[in-house]
């Protein structure tokens, strides 16, 4: 497929790299990401991989645009509130790239769906930001050997981590199981920048660009933090564990599941 | 003796364990942080009994939520 005048000027910026180039230009606008969550990490992402020309992507959320969003999930506006923000979410996207073909999944991503959700995509990022659903992305990816981005924000903090499959770790090698309910704190308790689901949503784009495109190092032995108060990335070393449940030597997790507070926290939401 | 903490390097007794270390070091939610010694996991089991050794690399790494304020999504 040949690029179109209009597509060469679009690209321009990324066909000038010599990493990237016409053919790279053409794996990103063949390539097909899935992100989970149209929220603080998910809207920057989206926004970024639209611009970049990624040929499809399936973004996935079963909530309306809330006012207390707008501080930071930058992808919705003042008269999106109500609405949902995957249908939000694909009117910005297309708005800044209408050659994207934007997949909305406005439902709950559980156990039972997740396995289908994810099968057609290339790279999967989670912008979720509870654990119940962390553990539930990771071990659906690690079944089904796709490649993923994790990454969590709380305060002024943020972290990252890539999961590609045969190499290093994923997020279960480091954190094992999802901690109770209220056991650690949330975005919702404990508040977070707005400008941080900027950094690291824009760096799980970064990840997924260059999964898609076959340069650059990814992330996949280390689990990166940020520090916005200390203005200080670190790049912890991580390795597999070998008697993690879903990825060691002898798992015990054969399909994905639902953790059981996900379920109490949905209730109490209402 | 001498280790580094999160990149930093620290003076602590002989003996320190990693219990020690988390108390010390003012670790918040002790009971869900994963520890690393010198790239390798620790396990929460042997915290109270693991000595650290001159040298050692201590990470302390903490569950962090994401951008969205849903249970599932």
């Amino acid at each position: 497929m040949a690029f179109t005048n209009e597509q060469l000027e679009r690209y321009s910026r990324h066909i000038l790299l010599k990493e990237v180039g016409a053919k790279g230009q053409r794996r990103l606008c063949n390539g097909k990401v899935l992100i989970l969550g149209a929220g603080g990490l998910g809207a920057p992402a989206a926004l970024y991989l639209a611009a970049a020309g990624v040929g499809t992507i399936g973004i996935a959320d079963a909530d309306v645009v809330d006012l207390s969003n707008l501080q930071r999930q930058i992808i919705h506006s003042t008269p999106d509130i109500g609405h949902p923000k995957v249908q939000s979410a694909k009117e910005t996207m297309q708005s800044i790239n209408p050659e994207v073909n934007v997949v909305t999944y406005h439902t709950f991503v559980t156990a039972d769906n997740v396995m289908d959700i994810i099968a057609d995509y290339d790279f999967i990022i989670d912008g979720t930001d509870n654990f119940p659903a962390k553990f539930l992305i990771n071990d659906a990816c690690v079944l089904a050997g796709k490649a993923f981005s994790h990454a969590g924000i709380l305060r002024f903090g943020g972290q990252l981590l890539t999961y590609v499959p045969g190499e290093g770790p994923c997020y279960r090698c480091v954190f094992k199981e999802p901690p109770p309910p209220e056991a650690v704190p949330t975005c919702r308790q404990a508040g977070v920048i707005g400008a941080m689901g900027g950094v690291i949503g824009s760096l799980q784009a970064m990840e997924a660009v260059k999964f898609l495109l076959g340069k650059g190092d990814l992330l996949t032995s280390a689990l990166l933090t940020y520090d916005a108060l200390k203005m200080e990335f670190r790049k912890i070393k991580v390795p597999h564990r070998a008697s993690c449940a879903v990825c060691g030597d002898h798992p015990t997790i054969d399909k994905p599941f639902d953790y059981d507070q996900a379920v109490c926290d949905l209730d109490a939401r209402h | 003796m001498n280790i580094t903490v999160a990149g930093i390097r620290k003076q602590v007794p002989a003996d320190t364990t990693i219990a020690d270390l988390i108390v010390s070091e003012g670790v918040e939610t002790p009971e869900y942080v994963t520890v690393s010694v010198n790239d390798d996991f620790a396990e929460q089991s042997a915290f109270a009994t693991t000595a650290l050794r001159e040298g050692d690399s201590v990470e302390f790494l903490y569950f962090m939520g994401g951008g969205k304020l849903d249970i599932r999504f």
